[in-house]
């Protein structure tokens, strides 16, 4: 299997720990990532609110040069892969969008190959039973809270590979690496992000119930498949915690870290100690869960 | 020499607007056959239609051409004119420059000139037209009823008491619909039981009225007078001649945790079961799928305790036929299956989330609460109370783009019953708009807003369950904030929806169905009570959603139409249908299976060829049947079929007049 790869702007720098692991599981699972050579910014949250042409063309782009290439394109980040959707819908449903496109791009583009969401990559393409396989390390009774967010499975006409309201990728994923995904209600709703600026205020309160009900569903962690939720909810967590007189101390981790700790690649490869809330629990009880069970199999 | 009459209509304002009537008129005066022409502001009004009679005994005319509207409008007043002037009816033609000219153009010029081709067109057509007659089918006079709620009770009583037999098919094993299981009704608050099983009975004692329950219509022949209707009286497993309907099998029946579709799934009942105390006729009948002797062969209880001997395991499905001369379409709604539409409250797995029709049964005192507001999870009384309106109305994407209508006012009725029944309650109603639109309706919302309800206009965007609470966060779109509620039960007002299974009995009965389902009616605003087919007729809410009161005016309504078409001894029949020229057909029987309306069959003729006495087979059209679509004359290979009134020469000569 191969794919065009869009890391988007977040996976080299405040992301970086997506793209270790993100590297990491596209090895074990003998996914290659093809990185789109130059590849620009996909204008996520300012271009739409700008010029619709712009939010089209800005994708367009990297969309174009991997349809040159004959990929299907993966996209880690939610926002990334929300407006690329977009673009690709557009030049789909309309021929005069897709010639003012080209235009723009200087290049040909007709939507002819597909964008996809890394997490739909690394779960529904490459097949659950597969990673099931690879997981060596099972993540033994790990309790996490699967947060889709607000863009990776909305709006539906965008986002087609998962429920909007109730989706299950992820929490099917956490079940074939062997851990538990817990049921709550905040799986779709939004951490602020696209306050993460100007109203800070607005972002924590949002952020804030969003760990909270993960933390009264039991979670152990919260799995996410968005840089920018990872930001709100893993850096901000402090903030959060003394904002509200509560602590929290919820590890924060993308879907890709869990799936590389059980094909048993090295915590610190991965990532894990790059994130702000201390992540360390999460592997002392993956850990502690396999030993029980090797005790009494 | 045919003396043709031109009348070119200005519809007033609708059709002068845009076409030069005055030019259309002065022009067709110039096509050959044409002996007179002129224009008129209403050719429709009574002055228009005198014109007509006096042209033609002034002018000696023999034939009629009418530009006008669309003939669904008014090509019947222009043929009774065209008779009351003495001529044969059929010797007339319509020409549409309305809906094809003046309402679709804009510029005067073309549109005037494709108005003179349209009527070129149709004089030439009329000037090949012979006179023809009307012949007279018998009617059978007995009607059919398909649903017993409501609409379907008031129909039948209404026919039957116009004289005239009636059968009435309904398929659930009591008649009744949805009424009876509401408890009270808007705006009047009187107790729908009260006002419904008196119907029930009525419709069931009544000597001219024919109940088969725990039935379905197989099979519908036939046309309106003589349709020739099956129907399959499924096995009920109890001989209901003999039950008298004691009630002793349902008290000793074991399996007693089968969720009863009576209470919305609020209550159980045993697998020999009436659905309600008050069921019509009130005689149990056997769940075949749940029942222990039937599919384990073990139990046998009712049998054993029936004082009558009325339990027969080994009863069968029959088929009935009967012939009926109209029917009437009363099959009512379903509700939106919102679980399989709205995650955002919780797909189905909040136990106290509910529909309105579950509060009906929360609220009835004959319910599974006693008339209790209990709410599901734990048997405690709810003291926060959320309604949801519009949950799959006007929601295009993930329900109805309609208005289911009575949610409304029955969302007020339940937020009052809410406030009354429970000391210190909180009842908010989430909604998009109110409408009341219907006698004292507004006043019973206005009444509701004083008891304390709270109306917060906005939708909810999500449910969840924390603890023993419900969450339910939604917007104050008048203030312009996000709003919560920690509700203790939620009540959500469901569209309506065509009953499961209409698509299927719509096609059965031959009839269409409108984008979202319900029952097509004719026209919109004249024809509401009657379907394309003849004879077929719509009460309540299969046609669309509907409350009581409208329901039963329809049920009504439909009644007066089948009971008009079963007055007559026999019916006059439109002439213009398919002939078969026997000389040329060659019995190849393709447009037998073309017909939609099952109209033609191949019948033996003998005829003497060569010396010799033949037999072979040919088309042959039923008149009662025919509706004149056309089909088959374009399918046949041997052009042995014409349509009279539209002959293949008559068409030619259009296409000449046009062309030439
Ligand atoms: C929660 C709720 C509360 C309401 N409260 C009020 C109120 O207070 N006041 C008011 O005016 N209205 C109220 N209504 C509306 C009311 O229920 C309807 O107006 C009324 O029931 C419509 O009657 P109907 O006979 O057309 O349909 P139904 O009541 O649905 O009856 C149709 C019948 O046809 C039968 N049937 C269906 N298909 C077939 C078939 N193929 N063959 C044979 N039989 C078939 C069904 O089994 C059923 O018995 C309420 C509705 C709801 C959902």
């Amino acid at each position: 299997m191969k794919y065009a790869y869009y890391p988007g702007c977040s996976l080299d720098s405040t992301g970086i720990e997506y793209q270790l692991s993100t590297k990491a599981v596209a090895g074990t699972l003998g996914v290659e990532l093809w990185e789109i050579p130059e590849w620009n910014c996909c204008g996520a949250s300012a271009a739409h609110n700008t010029d619709r042409l712009l939010s089209l063309a800005l994708p367009a782009r990297n969309l174009a040069l991997a349809e040159k290439e004959g990929l299907d394109v993966a996209v880690p980040c939610a926002a990334c892969y929300s407006r690329m959707k977009a673009t690709e819908k557009a030049v789909r449903g309309s021929e005069d969008v897709r010639e003012k496109i080209s235009e723009i791009i200087e290049m040909e583009y007709g939507a002819s190959n597909r964008t996809l969401a890394l997490l739909d990559v690394f779960t529904n393409q490459a097949g659950l039973e597969q990673v099931a396989s690879l997981a060596t390390k099972p993540l033994q009774g790990l309790k996490t809270a699967c947060y889709y967010g607000c863009l990776m499975v909305k709006p539906p006409r965008l986002a087609e590979f998962d429920d909007p309201e109730d989706p299950q990728t992820m929490d099917r994923l956490m079940d074939a690496l062997g851990a538990e995904a817990v049921s709550w209600p905040y799986k779709t709703e939004c951490c602020g992000a696209g306050f993460a600026s100007s109203r800070t205020d607005i972002v924590l309160q949002m952020s804030y119930e969003v760990l909270r009900l993960a933390k009264t569903a039991g979670a152990e962690a919260v799995v996410t498949a968005c840089p920018l939720c990872m930001l709100n909810l893993d850096m901000r967590q402090k903030e959060i915690e003394a904002k509200n007189g509560v602590a929290i101390d919820l590890p924060i981790l993308y879907f890709t870290e869990l799936m590389a700790l059980a094909f048993g690649h090295k915590p610190a490869a991965i990532g894990f100690n790059k994130h702000f809330v201390d992540t360390t629990p999460v592997v002392r009880k993956v850990e502690q869960g396999r030993r029980a069970k090797e005790v009494q199999p | 020499m045919k003396r043709v009459g031109v009348f070119v209509c200005h519809c007033g304002s609708n059709i002068a607007a845009v076409v030069d009537c005055e030019r259309v008129a002065k022009e067709a005066a110039k096509f050959p056959g044409v002996a007179f022409s002129i224009d008129n502001k209403y050719m429709c009004s009574d002055p228009g239609q005198d014109l007509i009679k006096k042209a033609v005994e002034e002018h000696h005319l023999d034939r009629i051409v009418v530009a006008s509207c669309t003939p669904r409008m008014h090509e019947p007043v222009f043929r009774r004119a065209t008779e009351n002037a003495g001529i044969n009816p059929y010797l007339f033609a319509m020409t549409n420059i309305r809906e094809h000219v003046s309402w679709i153009h804009t510029d005067r010029e073309k549109a005037t000139e494709k108005a003179i081709d349209l009527v070129r067109m149709a004089v030439a057509k009329v000037l090949h037209t012979v006179p023809l007659e009307k012949s007279s089918i018998p009617i059978t006079k007995r009607a059919l009823v398909i649903g017993g709620g409501i609409a379907g009770m008031q129909a039948a009583l209404d026919i039957a008491d116009n004289g005239n037999p009636v059968v009435l098919v309904e398929r659930e094993p009591t008649i009744g619909g949805k009424m009876p299981m509401l408890d009270k009704t808007f705006p009047s608050l009187d107790c729908s039981a009260c006002i419904c099983t008196p119907k029930m009975a009525s419709t069931d004692q009544h000597p001219n009225i024919t109940i088969y329950t725990h039935s379905e219509v197989e099979r519908v022949d036939g046309y309106i007078g003589n349709f020739q209707v099956t129907i399959r009286q499924k096995a009920k497993y109890v001989d209901h001649k003999i039950c008298t309907g004691c009630g002793l099998c349902e008290t000793k029946c074991p399996n007693k945790k089968i969720p009863n579709s009576f209470e919305a799934g609020m209550g159980n009942r045993t697998a020999i079961y009436k659905a309600f105390p008050q069921a019509v006729p009130n005689k149990p009948i056997i769940d075949a799928a749940n029942c222990r002797k039937l599919t384990k062969d073990k139990c046998g209880v009712c049998a054993k305790v029936c004082p009558t001997g009325a339990i027969k395991y080994d009863d069968q499905d029959e088929l009935i036929t009967i012939d009926v001369g109209a029917i009437v379409m009363a099959t009512g709604y379903d509700l939106f299956p919102w679980k399989e539409a709205y995650g955002e409250y919780g797909y189905g797995k909040y136990p106290d989330v509910i529909t309105g029709l579950q509060f009906e049964r929360l609220v009835n005192a004959s319910g599974p609460t006693s008339g209790h507001i209990l709410r599901p999870s734990d048997g405690k009384e709810p003291k926060t109370i959320v309604f949801i309106k519009c949950v799959g109305s006007r929601d295009d994407v993930k329900g109805k783009a309609y208005c289911s209508r009575t949610c409304c006012m029955y969302t007020a009725k339940h937020a009052h019953q809410a406030v009354d029944k429970i000391e210190d309650s909180h009842v908010i109603v989430f909604y998009m708009d109110v409408r009341t639109a219907g006698k004292g309706y507004e006043e019973f919302y206005q009444r509701t807003v004083e008891d304390g309800v709270h109306y917060v206009r906005g939708r909810v965007s999500k449910i969840y369950q924390l603890g023993d609470k419900l969450i339910v966060r939604g917007e104050d779109t008048l203030l312009g904030e996000a709003v919560q509620v920690n509700a203790d039960l939620v009540v959500l007002a469901t569209a309506m929806v065509p009953s499961a299974g209409s698509g299927e009995i719509a096609h059965i009965v031959g009839f269409s169905t409108d984008k979202d389902g319900f029952y097509q009616e004719a026209h919109p605003k004249l024809r509401p009570l009657e379907t394309f087919t003849a004879g077929v007729f719509l009460a309540g809410a299969c046609q669309g959603p509907k409350d009581i009161p409208d329901t039963a005016a329809q049920g009504s309504g439909a009644a007066a139409k089948a009971s008009a078409v079963l007055s007559n001894r026999s019916m006059e029949t439109d002439p213009l249908i398919s002939q078969v020229n026997d000389a040329v057909c060659a019995g190849c029987g393709v447009c037998v299976g073309i017909c939609p309306y099952r109209a033609i069959e191949l019948k033996e003729i003998t005829q003497r060829a060569g010396g010799k006495t033949i037999a072979r087979r040919v088309a042959s059209i039923n008149s009662g049947l025919c509706q004149g679509c056309g089909a088959c004359v374009a399918a046949c290979r041997s052009g042995a079929l014409d349509l009279k009134g539209f002959t293949n020469q008559q068409i030619m000569a259009e296409v000449d007049a046009l062309c030439l």
